[in-house]
């Protein structure tokens, strides 16, 4: 069977950043948790576009809602809204800098977050509630360090 | 294989395809409710996932507990051993009270209520969507956890089971804005629905007249009614009454007694007509 070059690395940072989601913090931080799986899913698509497609954001989303307990594709959905800018213009946000990056990213998790909320409110009748959004302002302010630290990890794993 | 050049369906077509596969999964869960078996599969296979994100938290504890000096254990073990004694002192008269309210229950000719049965379980994950509270636990049907089962902690009710994996399972909070319960006041028997609101610490009373006897304070059970708790357990307190005459109805701030928002060690309760039987892991977990 032939396996891509850092198949295995991949996959350990879904993992990761699916185990970064559910993990038990203390109350006073959980609403500002990163939004993990959006970050390192805008980061892949970004940098391995032609590796990480529509296929991973849809699996990635689906365990997404078991994780949370939410109806099934509603993450999976948001999630995919929100791959297709980064995946239309890929090479343009490559190429900004971190600080324009992060407004992007920014922007991205906004539009994931507004749409899951949409959606749950007209499958499941859910109340707005502002601080859902707090977390679009702490992944944007992370995002520089998640860009860095996953941009060495691909290099060492020789992820492409 | 990098290309400059796109190849296969444009990227359009991709966004068009994995939105039509989300959104029938979508109509499939939500309007068919046929996803059941999946769900339940799934949520098995990602198991390992919650079981690793609790695992420093484990790992902590561990080393917090190795790293206990022996006095401290002692200490300790001089509380726990006078609290159990007073808990026996209390239970004996307890016991003493079931049996005289089974007997005169059985000479006024109603039912003998049954002992229900009950087991812990761990909190293993949280699901940290505002719009969803619930947590998961580290029993599933092989433990003879089923659907619709109350789950209790030492204070109060916290919820009810919402979906069985095959060694987790899925608690519904109180506090999620779908879920509600009949509640009855312990002072005077009033009957009312606390409904969840998305706020941990906050449920909130629909319906109630302005002409209420509810006051600040009182302390609201479970009633038994709707068939999916049982009678008599403590869920809440009344904390505030708003009687704004301009509102249709009187404005109740009830606070659960669970505190939701640090749950880790829940009781499952099998209630006495119930068909599943709890089975119980042979092993017992040491670290508290």
């Amino acid at each position: 069977m032939w396996i891509k070059s850092g198949l295995l690395p991949l996959l350990l940072s879904y993992v990761v950043a699916l185990v970064l989601t559910v993990m038990p913090i203390p109350a006073m931080f959980e609403p500002w948790r990163p939004d993990w799986i959006s970050l390192v899913l805008i980061y892949w698509l970004i940098a391995i576009p032609h590796r990480v497609g529509f296929g991973t954001v849809l699996i990635l989303g689906l365990l997404t809602d078991i994780l949370m307990g939410t109806t099934f594709g509603i993450y999976a959905t948001a999630l995919v809204v929100m791959a297709y800018p980064a995946l239309r213009h890929f090479q343009r946000i490559r190429n900004y800098s971190l600080t324009q990056q992060l407004l992007i990213v920014g922007v991205l998790i906004l539009i994931k977050r507004a749409l899951v909320y949409e959606l749950e409110h007209v499958l499941n009748d859910a109340v707005f509630n502002w601080p859902y959004f707090y977390p679009v302002l702490s992944s944007a302010i992370i995002w520089p360090w998640v860009f860095l630290v996953m941009r060495r990890y691909r290099r060492r794993y020789l992820i492409r | 294989m990098k290309s400059l050049f796109e190849h296969g369906p444009s990227l359009r077509t991709r966004l068009l395809l994995a939105l039509v596969v989300a959104g029938s999964l979508m109509f499939l869960d939500h309007r068919l409710q046929t996803m059941q078996p999946v769900r339940s599969f799934l949520s098995t296979a990602t198991a390992p996932v919650q079981y690793l994100a609790v695992l420093p938290e484990e790992v902590l504890d561990r080393l917090v507990y190795l790293a206990t000096t022996r006095s401290a254990l002692r200490e300790d073990n001089q509380r726990l051993r006078d609290e159990l004694l007073e808990l026996q002192m209390a239970v004996q008269r307890l016991n003493f009270l079931e049996n005289e309210n089974a007997r005169l229950r059985q000479l006024l000719g109603s039912d003998v209520r049954a002992a229900s049965r009950r087991m812990v379980a761990e909190v293993v994950a949280v699901a940290t969507d505002p719009f969803s509270h619930q947590v998961v636990i580290n029993k599933g049907y092989a433990n003879g956890v089923y659907e619709g089962q109350p789950v209790l902690d030492n204070r109060g009710i916290v919820g009810q089971v919402a979906s069985v994996g095959r060694t987790t399972a899925r608690v519904l909070l109180i506090s999620d804005q779908s879920h509600a319960l009949s509640l009855r006041a312990e002072r005077n028997d009033i009957r009312v629905i606390a409904k969840g609101v998305g706020d941990l610490n906050r449920l909130e009373l629909s319906f109630i007249p302005h002409s209420t006897e509810l006051q600040e304070g009182d302390v609201l059970m479970s009633s038994g009614l709707g068939g999916v708790y049982p009678e008599g357990y403590p869920v809440a307190q009344i904390t505030a009454i708003d009687r704004d005459e301009r509102l249709q109805y009187a404005k109740v701030e009830v606070t659960p007694f669970a505190q939701l928002d640090r749950i880790r060690t829940l009781l499952l309760l099998w209630p006495a007509n119930a068909t599943e039987t709890p089975v119980f892991d042979d092993e017992v977990s040491d670290v508290d």
